[in-house]
């Protein structure tokens, strides 16, 4: 197949980058979307041009280094599916794709297709763990967990960080991630030390790294390849109210 | 940063205060309903608003409390809906080149909160010069509720029942998103009941709606004279 593309071009985060199209030709149908651009990147190569910068590591939909808003949606039009698990054969012969990073001020673009996402990594920092003593690893029934609550919390778990939720906000809020965390963490019993001071934390870290507020419109939900429900969100605000309560 | 400036406090100080609008708008709305009993009714409730707790309370002690209250939740959620959209500008400073149509649950807030947001404070400006202050309304015997209601409404003052209508629209989405929002925010509810949650938001913005536009509707169209 035949297509053309659109693809911002930056050569680095203090120049300004624009949108540069590009034809290419001859696309398998069964090429995933990433694969398609290295095709065209061997071809900018062989003519001595720069290659596209993406990001990509697994190329298994687990890994959340992928990114890429294809056509304006973060990961593409196929709903619950990365970029990586993309394939051509959801786009027809001629198409025109536009291909842009994720838009966020808390993710500056590094280069083209590349943004800076450790502002996800400051939220972490700030209460994603649960702290536990090393050496003696208990039985892993040790502790029983209402199979509800480990559903919730495996759901939740199952965010990858990929920032699509950033991308597709129109607040730029990274609330759907921090409510993921926030309902992983929470609701098992080895997350309850720090629960209130994981929320609050992380909050702040958020605020700081200049994330927008949520007006729960839901575009996250809607774009999260995960599937990760507005409920978690729910969750954080629940937690936070809580938290800051007891903290006043 | 203090828990309450960070963006879930302003949002949760934003519910709390549209909450207690939303119940004032409640109560207005079935309160303007009295216009149907007719002009003595009508103007023994507005009356009734004034002497209410009377001898215990002053005179007009009911609606200097509103008035009050009023005007603090409304400060509140102007605020708060202030600092929240332009810290929100700073974390998106760049659209995207390509577009597509917003797919959340609640995508229609996307175009409607803030810019509804406008149409109501503007409309209040007008609606309390009109019905409240009655600088506008050809009506200025305070005590005659029932007569500025009909004055204002009157059919060679089209354009004033038209932007009545037109408010009542950015209220209905408004209603309809802030709603589910704020309770979203203050209760995080699961999934099960964010859905009912939704679905009681679209009830009660219908109800209000058709409540508060029955009214310049009836007097525009000579039932109400």
């Amino acid at each position: 197949m035949k297509l053309s593309l659109r693809i911002w071009r930056q050569p680095d985060a203090a120049t300004k980058g624009e949108m540069v199209s590009y034809e290419i030709d001859e696309v398998s149908e069964d090429a995933s979307f990433l694969e398609m651009l290295d095709v065209l990147n061997e071809r900018l190569i062989a003519e001595g041009g720069d290659p596209v910068a993406f990001d990509h590591d697994c190329r298994e939909g687990i890994c959340g280094a992928c990114s890429l808003v294809i056509d304006g949606q973060p990961h593409g039009p196929q709903a619950a599916t990365t970029t990586c698990q993309l394939h051509m054969r959801k786009f027809r012969d001629g198409d025109q794709i536009d291909i842009e990073p994720w838009r966020a001020g808390a993710f500056p673009v590094v280069k083209d297709l590349v943004v800076d996402r450790s502002a996800f990594d400051q939220i972490i920092q700030a209460g994603g763990y649960i702290s536990a003593p090393t050496g003696t690893a208990p039985d892993a029934h040790a502790v029983p967990i209402p199979k509800q609550d480990a559903d919730a919390a495996f759901a939740a778990a199952a965010c990858i960080g990929c920032g699509a939720c950033v991308a597709a906000c129109p607040n730029g809020s990274g609330m759907l991630f921090m409510g993921a965390k926030v309902a992983h963490l929470g609701l098992t019993p080895q997350g309850q030390p720090e629960r209130a001071t994981r929320v609050l934390g992380m909050v702040a870290a958020h605020d700081e790294a200049g994330f927008g507020g949520c007006t729960n419109v839901g575009e996250c939900a809607a774009a999260c390849p995960k599937e990760i429900g507005l409920d978690v969100i729910g969750q954080l605000n629940r937690d936070f109210r809580k938290a800051a309560a007891r903290a006043a | 940063m203090k828990p309450w400036r960070s963006n879930i406090g302003l949002k949760i100080a934003m519910a709390v205060s549209g909450v207690l609008l939303v119940l004032f708008i409640i109560a207005h709305m079935a309160g303007n309903l009295h216009v149907f009993e007719g002009r003595e009714e009508m103007n023994a409730y507005a009356a009734g608003l004034r002497s209410f707790g009377e001898p215990l309370l002053p005179h007009e002690s009911l609606l200097w409390i509103m008035r009050i209250g009023l005007i603090a939740a409304v400060a509140v959620h102007i605020w708060s809906a202030v600092v929240l959209t332009r810290r929100a500008l700073h974390a998106r400073p760049v659209r995207y080149a390509s577009k597509k149509p917003a797919r959340g649950e609640s995508r229609h807030a996307v175009a409607t909160m803030r810019w509804g947001a406008v149409v109501i404070v503007l409309f209040v400006v007008w609606h309390l010069l009109d019905l409240t202050w009655r600088t506008v309304n050809p009506v200025k015997d305070i005590h005659d509720a029932y007569g500025a209601v009909v004055a204002a409404f009157d059919p060679d003052r089209w354009p004033v029942t038209v932007f009545y209508l037109l408010a009542l629209v950015a209220l209905g989405f408004h209603l309809r998103h802030g709603i589910w929002s704020a309770v979203q925010t203050i209760a995080g509810p699961n999934t099960k009941w964010r859905k009912r949650t939704q679905a009681i938001s679209l009830a009660v913005a219908v109800v209000v709606v058709a409540g508060f536009a029955i009214v310049p509707l009836a007097v525009t169209f000579g039932l109400v004279s």
